[in-house]
């Protein structure tokens, strides 16, 4: 079961360069990424529009190996600025989890 | 078990808090390359080395250990590590850098610099001034560290007078062009890549280059800042003829470099990808950046395959200077 939390789905989606809504879930991205990461960034980014904090968190290791190439970038349909989405997602990691920030 | 992400990153964070650079540097380490070649301190045009090229020994160094590391049980204890490099650096205690390979890369930047004078651009340089340009902290994704670091280089700029700068490799020419800009009021640096400082100018080949080369194109140039032609009208002008490998331009294939800190088995199986379709196309191989040129080098197997930065293809048409002959020593 997935479970939601609203205020972890209101602190991604309100930083103002994630812009995983524009997603058409064509798959391209994860046919080209040279890394072969399936769940990036389509599903990854479902479960942080939609709130599904743990499953972001249980994928850490897949989000820290995103080489941020933007070939994804390159050939998305819906010009989806994925590598910034990525990094927005390993800065809340950084903050709420790892506790790695200046303040 | 995999490398912690958060305890490696957090002694890179740490290093850039305390030290001003993931891995510090003494200022001969940063500034050795540039003995004897007469470059004015300061001006309004400076080369900013953004120390890249500076940190390869050292990130060659660390890697290794990072690979043993991998997979063992002394990934538990990287928490008392990040703990007590807040006092001490221990990247010092770490892991020698290879004295051969330092020459390597200090001439790289030789070179580039070299070039700059053939094709007579004025310009200074800050030497022990210079601080890292942040790349990896902001491709990680830790902003507020990121944004002050950013703010302390930018000072570095404004104190010295500078308008215009030339960069040497993509990720720093991405920080100060396209990133700073985003995080820094007022921002007003004029940022050019040495190539495509050299493409504009009337640099003329002393020699020609009579053989294939094969470009490796970095993701950042390619994709992210659109330098894609300069490389190749550089050689091309300069006599050598440019073989296209499987996935070059702005379709180019990734190295692996940028997940070496935290997955260097993943960052190697990329890297000889890479490689496999780079020999396909020919054997001399010319590579941007020296994230790039570190870690293909390191996944190239077969000893035909020769891969060098692009600096020293365009050092010998350009400034007739004899391949990986020349050398400063350290």
């Amino acid at each position: 079961m997935i479970k939601v939390d609203s205020k972890f789905a209101k602190t991604i989606s309100k930083a103002k360069e994630f812009d995983a809504s524009a997603c058409l879930n064509c798959g391209v991205c994860s046919a080209v990424c040279p890394m072969g990461i399936n769940m990036l960034p389509r599903q990854l980014f479902h479960y942080a529009l939609l709130g599904a904090k743990e499953k972001v968190l249980e994928n850490q290791e897949t989000i820290f190996s995103c080489l941020l190439c933007r070939m994804c970038e390159e050939n998305c349909p819906a010009d989806v600025t994925i590598a910034e989405n990525v990094r927005t997602i390993r800065g809340y990691i950084n903050r709420e989890v790892f506790g790695l920030s200046r303040n | 078990m995999a490398l912690p992400i958060n305890n490696v990153l957090g002694i890179l964070v740490d290093n850039l808090i305390k030290r001003k650079s993931v891995l510090r540097l003494s200022k001969h380490q940063v500034t050795d390359w540039s003995r004897g070649l007469n470059i004015p301190k300061g001006g309004q045009t400076v080369i900013y080395t953004g120390h890249m090229y500076q940190l390869i020994p050292s990130i060659t160094a660390m890697a290794g250990k990072m690979a043993v590391f991998e997979n063992s049980w002394i990934t538990k204890f990287f928490g008392v590590g990040r703990f007590f490099n807040k006092f001490i650096n221990l990247a010092w205690f770490m892991a020698r850098t290879d004295p051969e390979e330092t020459r390597q890369y200090n001439n790289m930047l030789r070179n580039i610099a070299r070039l700059l004078q053939q094709a007579n651009i004025k310009f200074g340089y800050l030497y022990g001034e210079e601080l890292y340009s942040g790349a990896l902290i902001h491709d990680e994704g830790v902003d507020d560290v990121f944004k002050e670091h950013a703010q302390k280089v930018f000072a570095m700029f404004k104190r010295n007078g500078v308008k215009s700068v030339i960069t040497v490799d993509p990720h720093t020419t991405n920080m100060l062009r396209s990133v700073y800009p985003k995080y820094i009021e007022g921002y007003d640096l004029e940022v050019k890549s040495y190539l495509e400082v050299l493409a504009e100018s009337n640099i003329e080949a002393l020699q020609t280059l009579d053989l294939d080369v094969v470009i490796h194109d970095s993701c950042v140039y390619a994709r992210y800042e659109n330098i894609v032609n300069e490389p190749r009208q550089l050689l091309r002008k300069a006599g050598a003829k440019i073989n296209e490998p499987q996935y070059a331009e702005k379709l180019t294939h990734c190295c692996g470099g940028p997940i070496e800190s935290f997955f260097p088995g993943k960052a190697k199986a990329i890297a000889e990808k890479r490689i496999e379709q780079l020999g396909t196309a020919g054997n001399n191989i010319a590579a941007m950046c020296p994230i790039c040129l570190v870690n293909l080098k390191h996944a190239a197997k077969n000893e035909n395959i020769k891969i060098k930065d692009i600096s020293e293809y365009l050092a010998k048409a350009y400034i007739g200077v004899p391949q990986s002959t020349e050398s400063i020593r350290t």
